[in-house]
């Protein structure tokens, strides 16, 4: 088996038919379990994974360039903005004069004993974990892929 | 279940220490890998196994209606994979690296910085 | 700024500062002084840190607001917060000496960004009042300290950086399967619930069992005897700006977590625990001076070193007395200080006379007097003459071993005190004293080694911790008295555990 960066991959139009299918269904999965983790089982870091997976199927059937392409950013520049995110989430307590990492909630509409739309720092800290996982494996991923 | 448990831990540790003891770097991964992975199960063990239910409140309830699983060792052995998955994809790249500059695997020709016979070492 | 804030500053600004360096990392000018500005304003946060915890004891947070032993505790005793003052002096001297000796491509790969991942994870292992969040500190530390090590990639990096990175595995895992076994045990992992309910643990030879997986974990992580074979095997290979981070805050911190959890958790057992750490400390204490010995080359003679204080350390520990605490202390404090910089100097060695070996190089006293004197500050501190902060760390063991009538220890501390002179005395002689084996050429000017007007850069750190290795002797009193009260709060916890229960509830 000759390595993808030297362009005569072998590819499987199976594996490529069905990624072209899957990845996008798996990028919208891993967002669901990622919101999904408010409040059931679920959250940032598996839904980071279910990301990763499918960037590695596309990776995978169209090689690591095509793959790089597709994600935009450079995975090691996602990974440091989500820890970014993280640190921002933390520190929204200490802004509010209470521990670092305290969970701040901002409901928007509802009439005070429930309804309305909740929404807290706790999300923004979920959503840093999911950016760390996907820059972090991705930068191991590829660096890997493209070495041997 | 504890004991069968502890029968499993313990033999996945003395196989992870053979591997340790190899001289192939490579091995000597695996063997980490297999020690982390009998850790985990340690974890888990010590933590009281107390089946698959998950440690949530259901609707409407303010405690849990059924016994659950033990939500503090899941936490511990998540982040111990984490970790174990970051050292790992680190180690194989050092080794792929290591494996490159030094043309070997085996820990004993790897003698480079500090050179046999030699206290002053290298320049 | 309410003082609770301060325990996660140092954190904070540590990864805050290197997500900028690393935003920063194809301008390496503005990633350097990024690190160097994070760096000030770490020290300035631990120093009020400090300051806090002088005046007013123990403080503790809890992480989201979840009460203690189910949160996050973050909590700083006075060894916590001069330790973490120190990492902070240490933070800020060093990534001023990076920025004249860590070359370009380096800095663009991400140096200054592992550099403050690496000050933010041993300020988080000082503060944290977990056992799984010192655990998770450790691999932070770790992670940071393979990249560091590796940076660069030249065959004896990469060498030595396989066995770090072997040996340091084991380590961790001895450490999690250790937190495993003591959960089990007692239901709780934070460190002042643990104080308390180790009381009520009926199995004591279990946990004496968990107390020497500690022991193991930690000891592989601060390089005692027999457990040290990777510090010299990687030590000397990475640039000198590393070798210097890490034989200044690496080894500590597995020496902190030794005093951390020998002093609040494991007392239960004392006679055995102890003396296993005695006899520890004093095979430590020889093993490492005799490698020193035989060693050549600057900084694989200064790594062996680092393990022969080790040594005095842990024998302050195992003594388990406030004095011997004390001592204990104050000698990890000199150490850092005095070993970094002979570290440090070894790197304007190489530079202005063309070599780490001893056969290679001399005649430095007479092309570079400020050096020699520099370095004789650093190096007859650490030999332990008065009266340089050596002597009365030494001094305070000492004294503190032949009160608890441990003459055999006192003996191996003063004879590997007397090696360790003979060692720094051979670096005198041969880098300083001696002839230049290439004529008065041989030797060339710091101004002519670093063009450019940077030799202040690295001339800056060791004049700094020159400075302070003096006023740590001469102020030597006060300074005794405040490692004093650090060790009274050691062996009587009483605070400590409040601070823990007291707030956030």
């Amino acid at each position: 088996m000759t390595a993808p960066n030297q362009g005569t991959r072998p590819t499987s139009l199976i594996l490529s038919a069905a990624t072209r299918l899957i990845a996008g269904l798996m990028l919208m999965f891993s967002v669901f379990m990622l919101l999904r983790g408010h409040n059931a089982p679920g959250g940032g870091f598996v839904g980071g994974l279910i990301a990763v997976t499918a960037f590695a199927l596309y990776a995978k059937s169209r090689g690591t360039e095509e793959a790089r392409r597709t994600l935009g950013l450079p995975p090691e520049v996602i990974a440091v903005a989500g820890l970014g995110c993280a640190l921002g989430a933390g520190l929204v307590g200490p802004l509010l004069g209470r521990p670092f990492l305290t969970g701040q909630w901002l409901v928007i509409g509802g009439d005070g004993h429930g309804g309305g739309f909740a929404i807290s720092n706790i999300v923004l800290f979920d959503i840093g974990v999911y950016l760390v996982v996907v820059g972090a494996v991705l930068t191991v991923l590829f660096a890997l892929e493209e070495e041997v | 279940m504890a004991s069968l448990l502890a029968v499993l831990i313990g033999a996945m540790v003395a196989a992870a220490s053979y591997l340790l003891l190899s001289r192939n770097v490579v091995r000597f991964l695996f063997g980490f890998v297999l020690l982390g992975n009998a850790i985990n199960l340690a974890i888990l063990t010590v933590g009281r196994y107390r089946g698959p239910q998950p440690p949530l409140v259901p609707d409407g309830a303010a405690v849990p209606t059924a016994a659950v699983a033990n939500a503090l060792p899941q936490a511990l052995i998540l982040t111990a994979i984490v970790i174990g998955f970051g050292i790992l994809a680190f180690s194989v790249v050092l080794i792929y690296r290591a494996y490159e500059e030094l043309g070997t695997i085996n820990s004993d020709e790897m003698q480079v910085a500090e050179p046999a016979g030699v206290p002053g070492g290298p320049r | 700024m309410k003082p609770e804030l301060l325990l996660v500053a140092p954190l904070v600004i540590a990864f805050a500062t290197g997500i900028a360096t690393f935003l920063a990392r194809r301008r390496p000018r503005l990633a350097g002084a990024l690190s160097v500005g994070g760096a000030a304003l770490l020290l300035a946060a631990a120093l009020a840190l400090l300051a806090q915890v002088v005046a007013a004891g123990p403080i503790a947070t809890q992480a989201a607001n979840w009460p203690a032993p189910f949160g996050i505790t973050f909590v700083a005793d006075l060894l916590s917060a001069i330790m973490v003052a120190t990492t902070g002096v240490m933070a800020l001297v060093i990534a001023v000496y990076a920025l004249a000796e860590i070359p370009r491509p380096l800095e663009s790969a991400g140096f200054h960004t592992f550099y403050q991942i690496l000050i933010g994870g041993v300020c988080g292992a000082f503060l944290t009042g977990d056992l799984f969040n010192l655990y998770v500190w450790f691999e932070v530390n770790l992670m940071a300290s393979f990249a560091l090590l590796v940076l660069g990639g030249s065959r004896e990096q990469l060498d030595g950086g396989i066995k770090y990175v072997a040996i340091n595995l084991v380590a961790t895992a001895m450490f999690l399967v250790a937190v495993a076994v003591l959960y089990g045990l007692t239901g709780t992992l934070n460190m002042a619930d643990l104080h308390q309910s180790v009381g009520r643990v009926g199995d004591v030879g279990l946990l004496t069992v968990v107390a020497c997986l500690f022991l193991l974990g930690f000891g592989i992580k601060s390089a005692v005897f027999p457990l040290f074979f990777w510090l010299p095997a990687s030590y000397h290979t990475p640039p000198v700006t590393v070798s210097a981070l890490f034989a200044a805050l690496l080894t500590k911190v597995g020496v902190y977590a030794l005093i951390r959890v020998f002093t609040l958790i494991f007392t239960r057992d004392v006679a055995f625990t102890h003396t296993v750490l005695l006899v520890v400390a004093g095979l430590t204490m020889v093993t490492g001076v005799l490698g020193a010995v035989a060693q050549m080359q600057v900084r694989r003679l200064l790594a062996f070193h680092i393990i022969s204080q080790i040594g005095y350390m842990i024998m302050g520990l195992a003594l388990m007395t406030p004095l011997a605490l004390a001592g204990a202390i104050y000698f990890m404090l000199h150490n850092i200080l005095a070993k970094a910089n002979l570290f440090l100097i070894s790197g304007v060695m190489r530079r202005t006379a063309g070599s780490f070996d001893l056969g290679e190089i001399g005649g430095l006293w007479k092309a570079n007097p400020a050096l020699a004197l520099l370095f004789a500050v650093a190096a007859f501190s650490l030999a332990g003459m008065p009266p340089l902060s050596g002597f009365w760390g030494k001094l305070l063991l000492i004294k503190a071993g032949l009160d608890a009538e441990s003459y055999a220890i006192a003996a191996v501390a003063l004879t590997v005190g007397l090696l360790t002179l003979y060692s720094m005395v051979k670096i005198w002689n041969e880098g300083f004293w001696k002839p230049h084996p290439a004529g008065d050429g041989g030797v060339v000017t710091l101004a002519a080694a670093l063009p450019g007007g940077r030799v202040w850069l690295l001339m800056a750190p060791i004049v700094v911790l020159a400075g302070l290795t003096v006023a740590m002797g001469l102020f030597a009193g006060p300074v005794v008295r405040v490692m004093l009260t650090a060790a009274d709060q050691l062996l009587n916890s009483d605070a400590y555990v409040a601070a823990v229960f007291g707030s956030g509830r």
